[in-house]
């Protein structure tokens, strides 16, 4: 789960993490009176979780309160790269001497959080890995013992000479790595850290992306999940506890785990289709999940036909079967629906569908070719 | 004739009286699968259907039966613990079926586990099973036939559907592992390519991955440098876009890396047989295996 840059700042402060005043509006008139307090000039953020947000138009600098309200009405409501922009963070524009990265990611090489400090900062550090991994100082943590004193001087020292910023830093790389424990994070970055001209050591921006699997033990970190950043359908799946991506393609697929899932859009691309989604119904499908999804995929006007792809080894398969039945008595489904189905109860299921005129085939392949040929010749 | 699991195991399962863990028991036992002891704490000194004593602790369940492989059904948050306790009690094999672990948990996990010399499958698997001697974990053995080629998986439901194909076309297998979709998983690809060439019972690997991270591209390398048997591949998740989670907390692609292009060059590179599309395992292997 991805957080807003405000929201991440809220949890480095909470540990001490020195910045620069700042606060959230949802409003320009609270985006003045915020300009107001923390004094102008002052920068208006988008918070949007997607990169580019500069570029897209979504950060301005502002001079006086008033126009930190014009500025951001503009900025509210918004898109930048398909999402709408709901809040703004109104921070001061201060001067800046210079600019480094530091984060932490969970890796999946050496199973351990692992920092990744560098002076080039202020950038996209993906590119920066790709291009000039030289420049990128690795750590790797030890889970057990936690960042050691020795190691964050260490890594600070790699930022700078001034061993007042080396103190200052060392600190801060401290203070982000217990932020990085504690919120159970697979990645929490600062970027970019900065230092003024006055000497002093801040974090300008940060970004924190929460391990969805803590969620359920972490109902406070849960809360700040932002629902109207995401796309209304996801919300929708994930309230009804199915795994669900939306795509571009027309052809709409139903599928029972996450690889086959991955499989079966492959093998509508295979056959020269596009799969309108990914969508996940897994192990223990009950008839309603079936219904849900069902749902979920005829609100897409580009779905031109459905593919269930089921195979029942966990999952019983005249579960689906019935869910099938009763979500198409529910509501009218106006497109194909072409059923792949196999395994665990097979010929209950084949049952259940023949009573309401369905049919069902075995192989993957043969279902894959016909919802794709289905989606193509339809209207 | 086979790795991890044959007809020597003998089976404690942790959490066999939850919803998941009595169910999969039932799977197991008529499988035939030796499972001889459960824990859940609390409810020692009970009988799982009046055949499996079942213990308090994993300590006790091993003193008193035996037993040397764990599989796991509790649920995420309690689930690390679970494995801390087999690999404590001494468990060389522990098999971890739990979806949902955090990831920060495997991490302090993972080196316990190692200190005890313990192999850990999983976690977010969906076990392995040996055909005709044990199943231990979740693996429909209807599908299943004895046969020769070992099979080793990031997927539950993929696996099945190349399982099954082979059975359906008369291709058995030695050992099919499912090692799960975690990022930090305690058992890899190249662990299971490592036993399964020192195997004398497999004449052939079928390795199924997905998109994230490099696992399947250090597999390629191993099997370029120590696999003389015949290996085929495929990768799932070649239409998934860029920096979404599919499923699997560990089926992301990030930033450029762990595309699906990247691994299956990194498998032609190492003459690992490329498969298009799940059926083509049967017509693949036929050709490598005389």
């Amino acid at each position: 789960m991805n957080l807003h840059e405000y929201q991440a700042r809220a949890l480095l402060a909470a540990v001490g993490v020195p910045m620069f005043e700042g606060d959230v509006a949802s409003t320009p008139s609270e985006a003045e009176s915020i300009a107001r307090r923390i004094g102008t000039p002052v920068v208006i953020k988008a918070q949007v979780h997607t990169g580019g947000r500069g570029k897209a138009g979504g950060v301005k600098l502002a001079k006086t309160p008033g126009e930190a309200g014009d500025i951001a009405s503009q900025i509210l409501g918004m898109t930048i790269k398909g999402l709408t922009v709901h809040k703004v963070l109104v921070v001061p524009a201060a001067d800046i001497a210079t600019e480094s990265y530091v984060g932490i990611i969970m890796d999946r090489g050496t199973q351990r959080p692992v920092y990744m400090v560098s002076s080039a900062g202020g950038v996209d550090i993906e590119e920066v890995a790709a291009k000039t991994p030289e420049k990128i100082t690795r750590l790797p943590i030890d889970p057990v013992y936690g960042l050691m004193p020795h190691q964050a001087l260490t890594l600070a020292f790699s930022l700078y000479q001034d061993f007042a910023h080396v103190r200052a830093a060392a600190r801060i790389l401290d203070q982000l790595y217990r932020v990085f424990v504690a919120n159970g994070a697979s990645l929490a970055e600062i970027n970019p850290l900065v230092t003024t001209p006055g000497g002093r050591v801040l974090a300008l921006d940060a970004k924190i992306v929460i391990d969805d699997n803590e969620l359920d033990r972490r109902p406070d970190l849960a809360l700040l999940r932002d629902e109207s950043a995401e796309e209304p359908s996801e919300v929708v799946a994930r309230r009804a506890n199915l795994s669900f991506i939306k795509l571009d393609g027309n052809v709409g697929c139903v599928v029972n785990g996450a690889g086959l899932a991955m499989a079966t859009m492959d093998l509508v691309k295979f056959y020269g289709g596009e799969p309108a989604n990914f969508l996940d119904i897994g192990g223990s499908s009950n008839p309603e999940k079936v219904i849900n999804a069902l749902k979920i995929i005829t609100s897409d006007p580009n779905v031109k036909a459905i593919l269930f792809n089921i195979f029942g080894g966990i999952t019983r398969t005249d579960d689906v079967a019935n869910g099938i039945v009763a979500a198409t008595r529910q509501f009218k489904v106006k497109v194909p629906i072409v059923i792949r189905l196999t395994g665990t109860n097979e010929t209950e299921a084949l049952k259940i569908l023949e009573s309401v005129g369905m049919r069902a085939l075995s192989d993957m392949d043969q279902a894959v070719e016909q919802a794709v040929r289905l989606a193509r010749e339809a209207p | 004739m086979s790795i991890f699991v044959d007809r020597g195991t003998r089976l404690v399962v942790q959490g066999i009286t939850g919803r998941e863990g009595s169910f999969h028991t039932r799977q197991m036992l008529e499988y035939g699968t030796a499972v001889v002891a459960g824990v859940t704490p609390g409810k020692g000194g009970q009988r799982f259907d009046d055949k499996v004593p079942v213990f308090n602790t994993v300590a006790e369940a091993v003193a008193k039966t035996g037993a040397n492989t764990s599989v796991i059904y509790v649920p995420p948050a309690t689930a690390a613990g679970a494995i801390l306790e087999a690999a404590d009690a001494g468990i060389p094999l522990i098999v971890c079926i739990t979806e949902g672990v955090p990831v920060m948990d495997m991490a302090r996990t993972m080196p316990f586990v190692r200190s005890r010399n313990a192999r850990l499958i999983g976690p977010n698997c969906p076990g392995l099973i040996t055909p005709g001697a044990s199943k231990v974990g979740i693996i429909p053995g209807n599908i299943c036939a004895p046969g020769r080629v070992g099979l080793v998986s990031r997927s539950g439901t993929l696996t099945y559907e190349v399982v099954n194909q082979l059975t359906r076309n008369g291709i058995g297998q030695s050992t099919c592992v499912g090692i799960g979709g975690d990022p930090i998983i305690g058992t890899d690809f190249i662990d299971c390519l490592r036993a399964f060439q020192e195997d004398p019972n497999t004449d052939g690997i079928v390795v199924i991955g997905e998109i994230g991270g490099t696992d399947e591209q250090n597999a390629a390398a191993f099997v370029k440098q120590h696999v003389t048997k015949p290996v085929v591949g495929f990768i799932a998740g070649q239409t998934a876009p860029k920096g979404r989670r599919m499923g699997h907390a560990g089926a992301i692609i990030s930033g450029s890396s762990g595309t699906a292009e990247e691994k299956l060059e990194a498998f032609e590179a190492a003459g690992i047989g490329v498969m298009r599309r799940p059926a083509d395992v049967v017509e693949m292997l036929r050709k490598r295996i005389p």
